[in-house]
């Protein structure tokens, strides 16, 4: 029961990706773009832990905790690029 | 005992799935950018909480021992999902980009982006 | 620099003990990882202290534990309310911007305070107007714009400002 509720998880997040991806190609502007990534990432965590759960293992734990840092970190860097022009002040 | 712990893990799943295939739902359909801010910041941080939960309750009785790693990253996006969500709508405002045709107080964009008082010309 | 103060064996008390157990946690409780943890958790706010700002404490633990449970309520609450209208058709919405008179000054409140106004979908706040008198909010949907205001102040600014005490 629990494999098919993670393959079933998997499915729905994939699903998600996609609508993402279509956001972050049409676009229309910038930012809407940048909220895509975003979202993107949140999602990529969900589904890597997912694989874990799967798997039965834990060693995919790290991965989910490095996009979740760097994810944020790219977030508020693109942020910081369209309010300054510039990354590092 | 297993078939509980299965049957709640599962839902919390598939609960977590549901959550954040809506919230990027909304980022697909919501008509402006401001409207569009608000379903993937937060729905999916509750989302990937949920699903972060099923893990952590998972190995923790799979492992035989308390399992509190998933937490951390849970804690990690509530925290910083609100200041990521702050800083795309000061993005938002600086781009200027297009709103709604009907949003209420519209001109009250123009002020925030001066960072001034309403009342203040 | 100018000042010579005592020295302090825990600076920052709370904070120590959040870095042990995020060490705990990391490593799975293992023996040799609490000693190690002990010494980090000792010697990394020495450095830091230093350089950080007085922030105000807390003074009431069990008010901030109740303050983060009504949080989660209504995160998990609203969140529904949230996917209720992005099932719903474009045309029934009502997005808005609202401005919200606070009296909260100091920054860590304040950070808090918009901090939660934003993790309750359905409103996410903007700016701060330069003189830290008006939060300028973002509604998804706007049914009522004064009992908005009320619930945000009643709700949200209230629980914090007897938290912190300012």
């Amino acid at each position: 029961m629990l494999s098919y509720a993670t393959l079933f998880a998997s499915g729905l997040i994939c699903i998600a990706l996609a609508l993402n991806a279509w956001r972050l190609i049409v676009g229309p502007t910038t930012p809407d773009r940048i909220i895509a990534v975003d979202t993107m990432y949140i999602n990529s965590i969900a589904l890597i832990i997912l694989l874990g759960l799967y798997q039965g293992t834990t060693s995919y734990y790290e991965s989910a905790l490095l996009i979740a840092l760097l994810g944020f970190v790219s977030t508020a860097a693109f942020c910081k690029y369209l309010l300054r022009g510039d990354i590092i002040e | 005992m297993t078939n509980i712990l299965e049957i709640v893990v599962s839902f919390l799943l598939v609960l977590g799935a549901i959550i954040m295939l809506i919230g990027s739902i909304g980022l697909a359909k919501l008509p402006d950018y401001f409207t569009r801010l608000h379903a993937p910041t937060k729905a999916s941080t509750l989302g990937v909480g949920c699903i972060l939960i099923a893990s952590m309750v998972y190995f923790s009785f799979d492992l035989g021992r308390l399992n509190l790693k998933e937490f951390l990253i849970t804690m990690f996006l509530f925290i910083t999902a609100p200041i990521a969500a702050h800083m795309l709508a000061k993005a938002g405002l600086q781009y200027k980009v297009k709103l709604k045709e009907d949003t209420y107080n519209k001109d009250l964009s123009a002020k925030a982006y001066l960072h001034k008082a309403p009342d203040e010309d | 620099m100018s000042k010579k103060s005592k020295f302090v064996w825990f600076p920052t008390p709370y904070h120590s003990l959040l870095l042990w157990l995020v060490w705990q946690i990391l490593h799975e409780f293992s023996r040799g990882h609490m000693v190690l943890g002990a010494v980090f958790a000792i010697v990394i706010p020495w450095i830091v202290a230093p350089l950080s700002e007085k922030e105000p404490v807390a003074k009431n633990p069990l008010k901030v534990l109740l303050y983060l449970l009504r949080l989660v309520q209504d995160i998990i609450v609203s969140n529904f309310e949230v996917a209720k209208r992005v099932l719903q058709s474009n045309r029934h919405l009502k997005p808005a911007f609202i401005a919200v008179p606070i009296t909260i000054s100091e920054p860590l409140p304040l950070t808090i305070f918009t901090s939660s106004v934003s993790l309750t979908p359905g409103t996410c706040s903007v700016e701060l107007s330069d003189d830290k008198q008006w939060l300028y909010v973002h509604v998804l949907h706007l049914e009522d714009e004064q009992k908005l205001i009320a619930q945000i102040k009643q709700r949200y600014e209230a629980p914090i400002k007897e938290i912190f005490q300012c």
